[in-house]
């Protein structure tokens, strides 16, 4: 034990619980998991905006329902309030966290330091990504870094939580406490492979997975059935994207613009055919996470309602998957309690 | 150049076979490039295989090739030089998020690897480039690597 410092009374740890044998971080997400919860993430959209109030008004809402917020590292390469910034926030006001860190914008050194700064605010949990091309995004232009990929940056973080090593073989005192996450993607191609591909992650570090949005339930069948032949799920915990689409028109639009999603005809079709389509769209999501949930060695499901938060609520409410547990996004304590 | 690219990838196999036996010559004459010194060889030497693996592989001249751990599929052509797999954003088609029009990289990479007799490595984690070898001879790397000769 360190002895007492005057800076003691300056440091907002996030809400860490203690820690347990076995476990890597001190977060409430890898509690969920490792208890055999079926467990429940959101994607927090970030604000065009420096205004805190923009992250905390979609916080409120999201952690209500889920175990932790992602917080997203400029996705489709669209410039917005960074997951760092993000993180911050939500971390002093005791939410849990995933902080996605995407290869596109900032090389080995920014990374691994960004890494610590987030520990050090009580981020438990990160996501490595590999980052959409600077091509889809606002800022065309702009130089894309790809210093490290989402394999090396997975292997970069074990080892510098369990090794307490830089990547150059510096130590670090205080090695970060994080879960470690990955995104896999089993609905683009090439299909087959992809199950090695996420082995090859959990041998880099990954212990949780989430996967892009899922559409097409018997493609994530047969992928889990290779992970499960692989014994994957006891190695690493898998949370299967989901999302509502607000029309067909919607459905069209993503397919053909945000990358490696995968959406089948038979859902736009039956997206058009539907008198309400936005409605259409919330059922078939409620629909998805029942099925998936039924899916032997799928561990959660993670929830992207791109500009459609209000929804979230109501359609993990009416997919009973919280029906018998409390949520664990929100601190346990109030903010202004904690912080005294 | 793109056709001879792919064709690559279609003979992996062989072009395994190929660089094995040719390794192998280069690591049995490691006392000959010590005599001559490797620094005096890196420049000619580099500038050949720029030139062979250009032709066949699109070579980038990364400095750290892993040809033999990716399919004969060269990950450097990936437009996010990802050197462990394939992205997330992959077409339905199998094509390139960044470049619609090219095979992905990793796609590619594991058919090749599939026809090879060391395929397997393709599961092995690469760590990150090292950026100060860029331009530099692979072939005298893995000679001095192998036959173990100190570093430069």
């Amino acid at each position: 034990m360190t002895a007492e410092r005057p800076s003691d009374r300056l440091v907002d740890p996030g809400d860490p619980l203690p820690p347990l044998p076995g476990h890597s971080s001190r977060g409430r997400l890898e509690r969920v998991l490792r208890a055999g919860k079926f467990a429940v993430t959101a994607e927090l959209n970030p604000p065009d905006s420096a205004d805190p109030r923009e992250v905390y008004d979609r916080a409120l809402v999201l952690a209500e329902v889920c175990d932790a917020i992602n917080a997203t590292d400029a996705s489709g390469a669209n410039t917005h309030m960074s997951s760092v910034g993000i993180c911050s926030l939500l971390t002093r006001a005791g939410y849990a966290v995933i902080m996605q860190i995407s290869c596109r914008d900032r090389n080995r050194i920014a990374i691994q330091g960004d890494v610590l700064g987030a520990a050090a605010m009580g981020v438990a949990n990160v996501l490595c990504l590999t980052g959409d091309g600077v091509q889809v995004g606002d800022q065309p232009g702009a130089k894309p870094v790809f210093d490290l990929d989402s394999m090396s940056l997975l292997e970069t973080i074990r080892i510098m939580r369990d090794d307490g090593r830089f990547l150059s073989g510096r130590r670090i005192t205080v090695p970060p406490q994080v879960f470690i996450g990955a995104a896999v993607n089993p609905f683009a191609p090439p299909q087959d492979d992809r199950p090695a591909h996420m082995g090859k992650k959990v041998a880099a570090g990954a212990q949780f997975v989430q996967t892009q949005y899922c559409f097409d339930v018997p493609l994530l069948e047969r992928f889990m059935a290779r992970v499960r032949e692989l014994g994957l799920h006891e190695k690493c915990f898998v949370l299967v994207g989901v999302g509502p689409l607000a029309s067909a028109r919607a459905a069209r639009w993503m397919r053909a613009h945000v990358p490696g999603v995968h959406v089948p005809d038979a859902v736009v079709a039956r997206l058009e055919g539907a008198a309400d389509q936005k409605l259409e769209g919330k059922r078939l999501c409620i629909e998805l996470i029942q099925r998936i949930r039924e899916i032997d060695g799928v561990a959660g499901v993670h929830v992207m309602a791109y500009r459609q938060e209000e929804l979230v609520s109501e359609i993990i409410a009416a997919s009973g998957i919280m029906r018998d547990r409390r949520p664990r996004a929100s601190a346990r304590r109030p903010t202004k309690e904690r912080i005294a | 150049m793109y056709a001879v690219r792919l064709w690559s990838v279609r003979r992996a196999g062989w072009l395994e076979s190929l660089y094995n036996g040719f390794e192998g010559i280069l690591i049995r004459l490691d006392p000959l490039w010590r005599r001559i010194g490797y620094g005096r060889l890196e420049a000619p030497v580099a500038a050949v295989e720029r030139g062979v693996k250009g032709l066949l592989f699109d070579c980038r001249m990364c400095g750290q090739c892993v040809l033999s751990s990716t399919g004969m599929s060269c990950p450097m052509n990936c437009p996010k030089s990802l050197r462990n797999g394939p992205c997330g954003g992959v077409r339905a088609d199998g094509n390139c998020e960044v470049k619609p029009a090219m095979k992905c990289v990793w796609v590619q990479a594991w058919t090749g690897a599939r026809a090879m007799r060391g395929g397997a490595a393709i599961v092995r984690v690469q760590k990150p480039v090292d950026h100060r070898l860029e331009g530099r001879s692979s072939w005298l790397k893995a000679a001095r690597d192998k036959a173990g000769a100190p570093a430069p």
